[in-house]
Formats: structure tokens, sequence, C-alpha cells
């Protein structure tokens, strides 16, 4: 085994010491959020996979559940979310061009329609809270079955037409099946706050990646040499966003009965 | 061998990682890898410890049959600790973060690892983990098993259970970092002419460990917020009462913790790769094969899970499926024992320290991992199951096997990473004791479970009591053979001979370097022409030992 | 066998056969340890460190790797198949079975015979005839576990699961729980007592106090107004249970299932999962009512009405239930669509 000297580095100030080359660094740290990517998708798939299990256990109480949720704000947001990738992309491109105040306009419009879709998250847990549907009972009471005025009309209701048994039922039978599918509607709302809580958690996180990215841009001269941070970041929202595009049809559109 | 040899004393360098700057700020900021590896080594010893304490109190509480030392909620406690702390703040950061973290970056030829600023980070996140973990346990303790199994974790006790979910939680992604270090840095930031095929097993094991580490770990994180969700909101995701599916938590729990089992070993089979060779001076018998081992028992440990579910109430058929798996993946372990083996034929083998550790390894380890097979074949699994027969099994695998690849590990870097030599023959010594006290301990729990002793039990049937006896005398000897190092290597900091650059004459980057090596590893990056355990080279320098 | 405990007494007619496999593993285990064992003792002894000799470069050879893979492959093999033959004996009751109906909570367990003779940890059976116990659990998961019979099983809540053993030896062995459970982990043992028919059958007569369980089942039934729908008249609005139990029910969806004992408890504790076609949704639950006791007495109930086939079910234009004749055509029609999908049985 034989040593020989290394080349001069490239003195890029951004180069830390690890690297040898601006182009190793980057390489380098691609694979490394592509890694964490993979790590991210293990762990949003084992939640998909328990909801999947579940769903198919408790068909009908989860068809509820999902028509209970707002099929509208769902899909404004997912046109939002699509929206703030398609801004990130702008931002990774210009940056890639050196343009570091394009970048920094598409960052800010980026966070702009991440904020309008935690935004409307929240409209839609209020609803849910409203509707007392929040599961466990730490926020009021869980209650499936409850009717709020001008709201969406109450779940074993909303079951038992789909099954065309509402003019068959007697009352108490009705309210006997009403409070099995509620408790399984329940499950279906842990799932449903479990999935969209973890991923908002991430959007919030992006949140903060994003604001910590537009003073790097100003900082770390980004340009067509070196804009590494902005690339990874965009990596990191697109998978943000793509979770997303999974949570909307498995939450809101699979078998989901006509609303009024 | 030279007649004309030259002897040099050797020094310590004059600048090295250690001294090349003082102060907290200094250590706790630091991003080397070298000193990273350190802080691990300080906390991980410190939970050995933790988990030692408990597992004497478990020994000395099983002396009498009727449980007369403590009571049965706090020895259900106690063995609930030791899993937990054993497993997770001890044996999954052992080698990767100690080891691997110190040694990888050398080895191949890097300055430091690919992130090192998240390699800190990793640390802090273990110390949170740590940190909810203390607490769990001095507020009052948990006592579901380290597995956590529901509806009993999640409806049923009142101890600290989110508490330590909380601190396994973060552990795992300080494991997860780790990994995600490692992974890049081998495919990255290899030195000029060190190709795939010329690595050291050292850092093929740890690189199919880290595989497991970043693929493994996020479902049992998610699995842990499920049952903490579940246990704080009474929700019934697990619990049936409430609509939940128990064996599905099986299924999700044990995705992980197998392969977590393979994350654990996969180092220390590494660092048996290593110590093998240098003390054969021989290259290692069949290196493309011991390398793939290493890759397929990460891929076959994905899919044998349900292993620990036979009598849970899966069906007949995914049983059997899972059994026959369970025998493919015991196969590359069993190719690795005859590799290591034959590297030793025809080889130049001197029984120093390091070398004890890994003949023990090998020993024990074949001894463990072929009770594995007791445990998959179906039939008999259904009697030996949750019982003392799987804690022997295990406690071979890691106690035996494990913990004696990181001893000799240590043992065997330690002068690369202090630059001084531990006292020899007291650490001959040590590891006699530890080897003795180690199947006094664990051999007659095979006979106890097959006997049909179950495990978790506070109190026991008075025909078990001669056997536990034994086994109790074994773990006071054991854990005298545990202490011993812990001194000594302490001693030797102040008190050591200096090691010199390469005392054992070993080949690898690691050792071209001085002891301890420079902040920045390297003057010059290195270029590799050679394969790995060159061994069969003259050296021209002898080094007075 | 007593000066050197090895083994549990095979007091069952599995436990010979468990122990056979475990003396070929054992005795694998041992050769190939010794093996190694020696094998590096001596090369650590032979090929010492001598100034005079060097090491010599082997890199490999790929003949001896296939064999040492190749070996062990079919070794692995054996023993898988050995074992899981084992296992499919074990975890299929015979038919002719002797029923046991058991009962796991923190931190005791409790048996009940068909006959009504209970029992609070401690069991009873007879050597020479099958026995079945159906468990189920209270609270957390259990596990029943007789090492003299080499049987295990998990006991789970909401889910029965069974264990069988034929008893061959007279005599008390231990039945432990093996499943941590909670403080009392330790202490959730039994005796299982197993006689000679003779005695066995004395036994069951002294305990007859509270009648069968059967019987029990059936008080149970009219107290609960479960006669009110469950009806062999033809205006009855549930479906008629004599004849029920064991056999193929056709569902709303078309599914068929069979008629055992999950399938009734979830009829009972949640009937709007599997609804019987050609009937309504209207059956009301009884979760929380009905105690896990009660539920076996009833199941045992709803059993004992299995022997009156033959019988018209009911005269509904409907058919609901499966008439004898059309048996073999629906078990085709359930292998079919076994072979489709998959089992409804947990993942």
């Amino acid at each position: 085994m034989s040593h020989s000297p290394t080349t001069i580095p490239e003195h890029h100030p951004a180069l830390v010491h690890q690297f040898d080359s601006m182009e190793q660094q980057r390489e380098a740290s691609t694979f490394g959020m592509w890694v964490f990517l993979l790590t991210e998708i293990m762990m949003f798939g084992g939640l998909f996979a328990a909801y999947l299990i579940y769903r198919i256990k408790y068909y009908d109480a989860f068809v509820a559940g999902s028509t209970s949720i707002d099929v509208t704000w769902g899909f404004v947001n997912t046109l939002v979310l699509i929206g703030s990738s398609l801004t990130m992309a702008l931002a990774v491109s210009a940056a890639q061009r050196g343009a570091r105040r394009g970048a920094q306009l598409f960052i800010v419009l980026t966070m702009i329609l991440g904020t309008v879709f935690l935004g409307i998250k929240g409209i839609e847990y209020h609803q849910k809270y409203v509707e007392h549907h929040i599961p466990g009972g730490i926020f009021g009471r869980f209650d499936a079955v409850s009717n709020y005025p001008g709201q969406e009309p109450n779940i074993a209701e909303e079951v038992a037409k789909e099954k065309e048994r509402v003019e068959k039922l007697s009352p108490e039978a009705a309210e006997q099946a009403s409070k099995q599918i509620a408790k399984q509607t329940e499950i279906f709302f842990c799932f449903y706050f479990a999935m969209t809580g973890l991923h908002a958690l991430h959007m919030i996180i992006g949140l903060i990646l994003m604001t910590w990215l537009l003073v790097q841009v100003q900082r770390l001269n980004i340009g067509p040499e070196y804009y590494t941070p902005v690339e990874l970041s965009g990596l990191y929202w697109h998978f943000v966003d793509i979770v997303w595009i999974y949570l909307f049809p498995l939450l809101y559109l699979i078998n989901r009965t006509h609303a009024k | 061998m030279s007649t004309a040899a030259q002897t040099v004393k050797p020094v310590m360098p004059a600048r090295h990682y250690l001294n090349d700057n003082y102060g907290i700020r200094s250590w706790l900021l630091t991003k080397d890898h070298k000193r990273i590896a350190v802080l691990y080594l300080f906390s991980i010893t410190f939970f050995f410890f933790i988990g030692g304490i408990f597992a004497s109190l478990i020994r000395l509480h099983l002396l009498t049959p009727n449980g007369e030392l403590f009571q049965a909620d706090t020895y259900n406690k106690m063995f609930t600790m030791h899993g937990v702390n054993m497993i997770f703040f001890f044996l999954i950061p052992s080698v990767p973060a100690v080891l691997g973290n110190f040694i990888i970056p050398i080895m191949v030829g890097a300055k430091d690892l690919a992130f090192p600023k998240i390699n800190l980070m990793s640390w802090y996140i273990f110390m949170v983990g740590a940190f909810f973990s203390l607490y769990a346990m001095v507020s009052g303790g948990v006592d579901t098993g380290w597995t956590f199994y529901t509806p009993l974790s999640s409806g049923f006790v009142h101890t600290n259970v989110i508490v330590m979910a909380v601190g396994i939680l973060f552990a795992g992604f300080s494991s997860i970092f780790t990994g995600l270090n490692f992974i890049v840095t081998v495919h990255r930031m290899r030195a000029p002419g060190l190709t795939w095929g010329r690595l050291p097993l050292m850092v093929w094991a740890n690189y199919a460990a880290s595989l497991i580490m970043i693929l493994g770990t996020p479902v049992l994180a998610i699995t842990l917020i499920l049952l903490a969700l579940e246990r704080g909101f009474h929700i019934g995701i697990f619990d049936p009462k409430l609509g939940g599916d128990p064996v599905l938590f099986q299924h999700m729990f044990w995705f992980y913790s197998h392969p977590a089992v393979y994350i654990m070993i996969l180092p220390g089979m590494g660092v048996i790769s290593e110590i093998v060779t240098c003390f054969s001076r021989k290259r290692v018998f069949g290196y493309a094969f011991v390398a793939f081992s290493s890759i397929a028992i990460a891929v076959f440990g994905f899919v044998v899970w349900a292993h620990h579910m036979f009598v849970a109430g899966i069906s007949v058929y995914s049983a059997m499926v899972f059994s026959l798996l369970s025998y493919a993946v015991a196969i590359p372990s069993a190719v690795k024992v005859f590799n290591w083996t034959a590297t030793m034929y025809k080889g130049s083998v001197k029984l120093d320290t390091p070398m004890l550790y890994a003949l023990g390894f090998i020993g024990l380890f074949t001894i463990g991992g072929l009770t594995g097979l007791f445990l998959a074949a179906l039939g008999l699994d259904v009697h030996i199951h949750d019982t003392y027969f799987v804690i022997a099994h295990f406690h071979y695998v890691m106690v035996g096997g494990m913990v004696m690849a990181y001893l000799g590990g240590l043992h065997f870097w330690w002068p690369k990473m202090t630059g001084k030599l531990y006292p020899e023959p007291v650490a001959k010594l040590a590891a006699l004791i530890t080897f003795i006290g180690f199947n006094l301990t664990f051999f007659p729990q095979f006979i106890l479970g097959y006997m049909g002793m179950p495990r978790r039990y506070a109190m026991y049937s008075p025909e078990f009591q001669v056997l536990n006896v034994l086994s109790s005398a074994g773990a006071s000897i054991l854990a005298v053979g545990f202490i011993l190092p812990a001194l000594y290597f302490t001693w030797s900091l102040k008190y050591g001979e200096v090691a010199g650059d390469n005392p054992y004459k070993a080949t690898g980057l690691e050792w071209q370097t001085t002891s301890p090596p420079p902040t920045h590893n390297f003057d010059v990056t290195p270029v590799v022409t050679e394969d790995p355990y060159h061994y069969g080279a003259e050296e021209e320098v002898t080094v007075v030992p | 066998m007593q000066s050197l405990p090895l083994f549990p007494e095979q007091a069952s007619t599995v436990a010979g056969q468990v122990d056979a496999l475990y003396l070929f593993l054992v005795l694998i285990t041992t050769f190939f340890s010794l093996l190694i064992a020696i094998l590096i003792i001596y090369f650590a002894i032979k090929y010492r460190r001598t100034p005079e000799r060097t090491a010599e470069q082997i890199h490999g050879s790929t003949l001896l790797e296939i064999v040492w893979t190749v070996i062990p492959l079919g070794i692995s093999m054996v023993i898988f198949l050995w074992g899981a033959a084992l296992y499919f004996h074990i975890q299929r009751p015979p038919g002719n079975a002797l029923e046991v109906y058991g009962v796991a909570k923190q931190w005791m367990w409790k048996f009940e015979f068909p006959g009504g003779q209970r029992e609070i940890n401690s069991l009873h059976v007879p050597t020479g005839r099958p026995v079945k116990v159906t468990l189920i659990s209270q609270d957390v998961i259990h596990s029943f576990f007789v090492p003299a019979f080499r049987v295990k099983s998990d006991v789970l809540p909401n889910r029965y699961m069974t264990s069988w053993f034929e008893a061959t030896t007279p005599g008390t062995y231990h039945l432990f729980c093996s499943q941590y459970c909670g403080t009392k982990h330790s202490g959730m043992i039994g005796e299982v007592t197993v006689m000679k028919p003779e005695d066995f059958a004395a036994w069951l007569e002294s305990g007859k106090a509270e009648g069968s369980m059967a019987a029990s089942g059936e008080k149970l039934f009219q107290q609960y107004g479960c006669t009110t729908c469950h009806r062999p008249d033809s205006g009855a609005r549930g479906p008629n249970l004599e004849g029920l139990y064991g056999r193929p029910v056709r569902l709303q969806d078309n599914r068929v299932v069979i008629a055992d004992d999950n399938y009734i408890r979830e009829s009972v504790l949640n009937p709007n999962a599997k609804i019987v076609s050609g009937f309504q949704p209207i059956m009301p639950t009884f979760q929380g009512v009905v105690s896990e006791e009660q539920m076996l007495q009833i199941i045992a109930y709803i059993k004992s009405m299995a022997d009156q086939t033959g019988q018209p079910l009911n005269n509904r234009s409907t058919p609901t239930q499966i008439r004898d004749t059309e048996v073999p055509n629906v078990q085709q029609q359930m292998q079919q669509d076994q072979n489709q999908k998959p089992s409804g049985k947990q993942p």
C-alpha cells in the first residue's frame, strides 16, 4: 500500500473537511438524504400497513369515517401541496442557476403554500373537534353518532343508508349497530389523526427547514457550484408531498359513499 | 523475519485527537468521529453496568424458589429494565457507535464520517433517550417486559410505559443516524484503490448492520408511537376490548425486533474477522463468502419475524413459512464460523487477549446459534417457547457472542484509541473468568428451559432450584470477568505501556497511522493497492513490545 | 431419572416425539460445537506462532464453501420437516376429543367441563383419550403450558385458541402460565391431574352439582331472550340454531363460513359482522353483557343442538342453512374461494 499526496482540493468555502471535492460532497449529501427518506418511507409504511389491515377488518366503520371527513378540503390541500412542490422545484432550479433572489422568492412561496396547507388542516381538525370525532375522550367526548346542525349527517345513518337498512332497523337495534360502528370508527379516527398528524409534523419541520434555507441561500453564496442545501431541502419537501399523495386517497377517497 | 532488526521504543505522538483541544466544549461540540466514539464509550459502559446491576439482582433473587428477596412487582420491573437497557442502550450501539465510529472512517481512508455533525447529533439523541429511560427507571420503573406485549402494556400496567417508549424511540433514532452515516461513508468516501472487494470485513459487517438499522428501526418507532397513543388516549389499536388486535402489535414489534438482533450481532462478527486474521497472521478464508454472508443475514433477517409467534395464534401455514426461512438465515452464520475456523488452519496463531475473546465468540456463538435451530423447529418450539431455553439461547448469542466480540474489539483497538497497552496477563485472566462464568451462568438455563421453567418468573417450582443456584453462582463469576476490564482499562490510561503505531503488526489502514491517531486521521490520503489482510509481508522494524 | 432431571416426565402421546426431535438436535449441536471447539483448539496449538514458520496465505476453497453450505442446509431441512410435521400434529385436535373449556384471567385458570364440573387452577383429565382445551382470556394474553405434555398455546382475549393432548401416565403435572401477564404471572400455576379412565369418570360424577354447561347455556339462552328470534318456526326473525354447530353457513355477501366457536362468539358480540343470508341485521349486541364463562356455556348449549341433523331446519322459502345434500358442493366452493382469496385468518 502506498501513499501519495492528495491533489489540492478546490477551496470552495462550503467544502467541509472530510470531503475531498465539492462533487464528492454533493454526491454524499444527496445520497444521505435519499437514505434518510428511505427510513421515512419505512416509518410511514408501517403506519399505512396497520391502517390497511384495519380498513379490511372494519370496512363499514372505515367507510363511514372516510365519508365524514371533508373531501373538498382534502382536495384543495392536495392542490396546495402539489403547488408547493412546484414552487420548490422552481426554487431548486433558480438556485442551480445562481438566481438567489429568485430562489428565495420561490422558497417563500413554498412556505406560504405550506402554511396554507397547515391552516386548512387546522380547519379540518376543528371540524372534527366540533363534531366530536376526536378519539380517546381527551378533547371532549367521542361520539360517532352525534349530529351537528348543518354538518355531515350522523355516521350510523350514513352506513345504514348505504346498506338500505334504515327502514328495516328497529330503533333499539339501530342504536346497538351504531355503538358497534362507533367504536370501530374511533379506530379510524385514531389512524386519521396519527397519519395526518405525523404528516403535519413533517410539514412543520419542513417549514422550519425552509426558514433556515432562506438564510442559507444568502449566507452561503448559493450558486451553480454549490446549491446542495436547496436541493436536499427540495428532496425532503417533495417526499412530504408524496406522503400526502398517498394519504389523501387512503383516507379520503377509497370507497367513499356519496355525501349529501 | 530479519536478523538485523532495529528496535525502536514507541513513543506517544505529540499531538493526537485526544490532546488536540482541551476543555468541555471541545468534547461536547466535537465533530471528530473518534471523540464521538469515546463519548459513546462512556455512555454505553454506564448502561452496561446499569443493566448488569439488574442482572445481578435478578440472579440473587432467583437463588430461592419462593421469591423472598423482592416483591413480584419489583422483580418484574428488574427484568424489564435489564432487557431494555441492555438491548437498546448497550448492545445496539456497542460496536457500531464505539468501535465502528472510531475505526471505520480510518479503515476506508477517510478523514471522518460523511456527516460528522449528524454523528454528534446521534450521540445527543442517544443521551436524550438515555435520560428518558433513566427517568422512567427512577420514577417507578416499567414492568411489561422489554417486549411490551399488548394489551398488558397498553391497558393494564400502571408504570411508566410511555416515558420508556419515548426513551427507546430516541435511542432508535440515534441508531438510524449512525447507520445512515456508515452507509454514505462506505459508498462515497473510500480511499483511492479501495474497492468493495478490498474492504475489511469489519466494514462489510457494519454496512450490513446499517442497512438493517435504517430499514427496521422506523417500524419500531411507529409501533411505539401507536402504543403510546393507545395508552395515552385509550384508543383500541391493539386492545381487543376497544376493537383492536393484540397480535398485530406482536407482528409490528417483531418486524423490527428480530432484525434488531442482527443489528446487534453483525458488527460483532466484523470484529471477529479482524481479530482472527490478525492473530493468525493470515488472510481470511473465503473473503467473498464472509462478506456476502453479512448481506445475506441482513436480507433474510427481515423475513423471519413471526418465529417469535409460533404459539401466538398465527396460522399453521404461516408458521411453516417462517420456520423454513429461519433455517435459511442460520446458514450464512454457519458459513462464517467455518470460514473463521479455516482461517486459523496453517496460520501463525498467537493467543493474545483479543484472540481469546474471538475464539470464545466462535465457540459460544456456535452453541447459541445451533440452539436457535431448536427454537425454529416448530414442533419443538411449542414446548420450549417462553421458557428459560429461549433465555439461554439469546444470552449465548448476545453475551457469549456479542459482548465477547465487543470486549475483543475493545482490547484489539484499545492501543489504537488510547495509545496505551492494557496489561496482557490480567486481561487474559479476565477473558478466562468471563468464559467460565458465562457458561456456568447460562448452560444450566438450557436444561431449566427444557424442564419447563417459564421465563419472567419471580417464583418457581422447587425442583428448579439446583440449576438456578448454579446459574447464579456462575453469574457472580461472570460479574468479576466484566468488572476487571473496566478496572484495568482505566488503569492503563495512566500506567499502561505506550503502544506505538502497530503493536500487533496488523494490516489495515488504521494501523498505518499513529496511536492515538491525529484528529484528521491521515496526513496524506492513502492509496490502497492490496487486498485486506495481506499478511505475509515482512516487517523491517520490530517494535519492542 | 429424578436424580438427573433433564426432561420433564413424558406424560402425553406427543411428549416422546418432541423429546426425540430434541435429542436429535442435541446430538447435532454437540457434534458441531465439539467439532468447532476441537478444531480451533487444535489449530491454536498446532499452528501456534513460532519464529520458524510463517502462515500460509490461503484464499479459500469454493468447493469447501459449497460443502459447508449444502450440508448444514440439508440437515436444516430435515429438522424443519420433522418439526413441521410434529407441529401439524400438535396444532390439530382430533375429532373425538373430550372437550374442556378454560378461561384465563389475571391470575388464575378456570376450567369447566361440558358436564358442568368446574375447577380453578386445576385440571383433571383421563388417560387414553384426546382432550381438547378451548381457551380464552378475560384480560391480557396468557399462555397455557403443560411441560409434561409438551403442549403450549397462548391464550388471547377475544379469540378462542385450542390446545389438545392425550395423556398417557396417571400423575400430577405442572400447569404454568408462560406469557408474562403482570404481577402474579409466576403465581398463575396449576396442577393437571391425569387419572385412569375409571377414576376420571368417577371424579366427573362427583362434580356435577351445578348442571352441565349445556344446561346452564340453555338457561342463559332463555334468560337473554335469544329464543325470541332464534326459533325453528318459519316466522322466526333469526336463523334456527339447531344443527348449526360445525356446519357451513352462507352469509349475505355470499361468503360461506363454518359455524365454529369463534363464529358464535362473534355473532353474539358483533352481530353485524356476519349476517346470515336471507336474514335482516337486527340482532342486538351482547358485548359487556355476557361473560366469557357464560359465552362458553351458551356455545356448549348450541353445540348440544348439533345432534339434531336430518330435521327440517325451517320452512322459509329462502334457505339459509345448508342442507345435508348440498354440503359437498358448498365445501367445493369454499375450497375455490380459499384458493382465490387470502383466508380470513390472522395475518
